[in-house]
């Protein structure tokens, strides 16, 4: 189905292959990242499978002031705006951020508050328009608080707890919360760890994006079997889990 | 980090990878050597760099443009065939030349100057490629054709990604009706009946190659079933004709999986699941050029020590007796496995100065790698090969020696010339003196 799109942090591995899809469905598309440059090669190949209109914004989305602006900027690109996807983020340096709060504090702005900032207003103007979707991409990392990462996890867990609030608010309206959590991609995001066979690529995650959205489901693990893996490290007892190396 | 190439032998111990993910991105300054490494489906050493950097091309994927008049395409050197595929089958349009999987990348199927089926009617990959840009490691960016630093193109075709990094290019795609083959299958009982089959085939069908049976002895020496096929003018939607991941092999099987005897069973159900000589039928265009591609990572079914392809082409001087010689050599060894393929190339030039393809006969099977008596029958078959003024394809290869490699490309030293200072891969240092 063909759809009116924003997404922010278009130019993310995960993001570029589901607005692929997108663009084929004859979709209409706002990207929203950094880089003009990069969003001006995306644009190209969005153009080339068959999108209808794509416009690009560029934007430091952690400047939480500048949000209102670019929001206003979205809703006149696309006045029929339908589905939202939020895909930026920064997978933090637990090092670093143990060392210092305002490394912490600087990654929770990135990865939750800016994008509790932008999810607000969307799902205000969603609420108006009486219907929409959103999906934002957490993290099998926010399921449970582990030692290597759990700023990372704070953020992601953080914004789960969100998006469920929300999804609650508007139960009974047309209006969809997506939470959408991957496990390991390959992606530039994770180009220095060790790739092992719970791995997969982009694609898979993106095209699991669009399927979920399609849908309209609620949680979605991507893949599937992280559900699993996840169901297995939240049973595990504080007690025991506290000692363990994860 | 170490990382794997198809075939999983040799393995590599430690790799720097760096993603090239945007056309211009620039080489990172602060490594010794790259080379680049798109889909990995290299068998052996070619898509390589233990101690240096690997330049991982997975997300450097995205379309630039579409001529739907003229079908020329332009895209970015990561973007692999199956891809491009699922675009361009629904508007009409094939790869001119497509390898027996769809999982490889555009630069790798350039660096490679693969072949497909219908090499006897359209040669290679690099004869449908009007131009791309080639990015060295001083920080040149060089468009590349037959008009334009002409040199740099025919040495970066079949080049085995050693003259820099290839960022984008522009294939000329064929037009079709639609997503169907229309195919004949026939059994053959000797390699003599083989040749005398694609001789004929090769007159009238855009596509042929046959399945050999690699185990079979005595009377049934030589047996297999020849394909044929061409586009259907059937019209139909495209959807894949396999769900992806449908099939999957799990996990590593133990190296007793494979043997003789499990082999030689595989290969008679096979060979008589078709009962009569001939079969007419149309299907989607994956199974009859992709089979294997049905089952993700089947190179797991030769264990965690990996296998050796081995794919050869003779000359068609004598190429019958040469072909008849390793055969008898294979069957004897019986280690080969079930995958074997055997076609006859056409006299198409190939244009790069690496390129593998040449007329000729080309037979090709995997050897689950069992060690040093694998290495033995190779270089066994290798005699032959070169006896018979032959030559190894380096995209399989993970043995040849410097001198075997030399007289697989008589314009080794020119293309030298052209070779990036900064590239380099593990074939590279085993087949030259770097």
């Amino acid at each position: 189905m063909s759809r009116k799109i924003v997404i922010f942090g278009a130019t993310s591995a995960m993001a570029m292959e589901s607005a692929k899809i997108w663009a084929t469905r004859k979709s209409e598309l706002c990207l929203i990242a950094r880089s003009k440059e990069k969003l001006e090669v995306l644009k190209k190949d969005l153009i080339t499978r068959g999108a209808l209109k794509v416009s690009i914004l560029t934007s430091d989305l952690s400047e939480i002031q500048k949000h209102q602006e670019i929001l206003s900027k979205v809703y006149t690109d696309l006045p029929e705006l339908d589905t939202v996807l939020i895909a930026y983020g920064t997978l933090s340096d637990q090092k670093k951020c143990q060392k210092s709060s305002e490394e912490t504090l600087s990654e929770l702005t990135i990865n939750f508050l800016s994008v509790i900032s932008l999810v607000t207003n969307l799902a205000n103007h969603f609420e108006k328009r009486g219907q929409g979707d959103i999906a934002v991409i957490t993290s099998v990392a926010g399921d449970r608080g582990r030692q290597s990462n759990y700023v990372y996890g704070t953020a992601k867990g953080g914004l789960s707890i969100f998006l469920q609030g929300l999804r609650n608010r508007f139960g009974k309206t047309k209006i969809n919360i997506i939470d959408i959590r991957p496990g390991f991609t390959d992606t530039p995001m994770t180009a220095d760890i060790q790739k092992g066979p719970l791995f997969v690529s982009a694609a898979v995650v993106g095209k699991g994006i669009v399927e979920a959205i399609d849908k309209k489901k609620e949680i979605v693990y991507l893949p599937w079997f992280w559900r699993f893996i996840m169901l297995i490290i939240r049973s595990i007892p504080e007690s025991i889990f506290k000692k363990m190396s994860l | 980090m170490t990382l794997e190439s198809w075939g999983r032998y040799p393995k590599s111990t430690s790799t720097d990878i760096v993603h090239f993910s945007w056309p211009f991105s620039e080489l990172p300054k602060d490594r010794k050597s790259f080379i680049s490494h798109g889909q990995g489906r290299s068998y052996g050493d070619a898509c390589l760099n233990n101690s240096g950097t690997v330049l991982s091309t997975k997300l450097l994927n995205r379309l630039i443009s579409f001529n739907s008049e003229t079908g020329l395409l332009r895209c970015e050197a990561g973007i692999s065939l199956s891809d491009i595929l699922k675009f361009s089958v629904p508007l009409g349009w094939f790869l001119p030349v497509t390898p027996g999987t769809k999982f490889v990348s555009i630069g790798g199927a350039i660096a490679n100057d693969i072949h497909g089926k219908n090499h006897h009617v359209s040669g290679n990959f690099g004869h449908h490629v009007e131009q791309f840009e080639l990015l060295r490691s001083d920080g040149q960016r060089l468009i590349c054709s037959p008009k334009k630093n002409s040199e740099y193109f025919y040495a970066t075709i079949g080049g085995l990604g050693l003259t820099g990094l290839i960022i984008w290019a522009d294939v000329r795609l064929k037009k079709i009706s639609g997503p169907f083959i229309k195919m004949d299958s026939i059994k053959f009982s000797s390699l003599k009946e083989f040749f005398e089959i694609s001789r004929a085939s090769d007159k009238d069908s855009e596509y042929t190659v046959a399945w050999l049976d690699c185990v079979a002895s005595g009377d049934q020496f030589g047996r297999g079933i020849f394909m044929k096929g061409d586009h259907s003018d059937r019209k139909g939607r495209d959807k894949d004709a396999y769900k992806s991941g449908f099939l999957t092999v799990p996990f590593d099987f133990p190296n007793w999986a494979l043997n003789s005897t499990s082999v030689k069973a595989f290969n008679t159900l096979y060979y008589n699941k078709q009962q009569t000589k001939s079969v007419t039928k149309t299907v989607h265009y994956d199974p009859f050029f992709y089979p294997l591609d049905s089952v993700s990572n089947w190179n797991r079914i030769y264990g965690k020590d990996g296998f050796l392809q081995f794919q050869c082409i003779v000359p068609k001087v004598d190429g019958e007796e040469a072909i008849n010689l390793i055969l008898k050599e294979i069957v004897s060894a019986q280690s080969a496995s079930f995958l074997a393929v055997l076609k006859e190339f056409g006299d198409k030039e190939s244009l790069g100065l690496m390129s593998f393809p040449r007329e000729g006969i080309t037979l090709c099977l995997d050897f689950a790698f069992r060690g040093e008596e694998t290495l033995k029958l190779f270089r066994k078959l290798h005699d032959i090969v070169f006896d018979n003024g032959g030559a190894i394809y380096p995209a399989k290869d993970a043995c040849m020696t410097e001198n075997e490699f030399r007289s697989c490309f008589p314009k080794l030293q020119e293309f030298t010339k052209y070779v990036d200072p900064k590239f380099c891969s593990d074939l590279w240092r085993r087949v030259t003196d770097k």
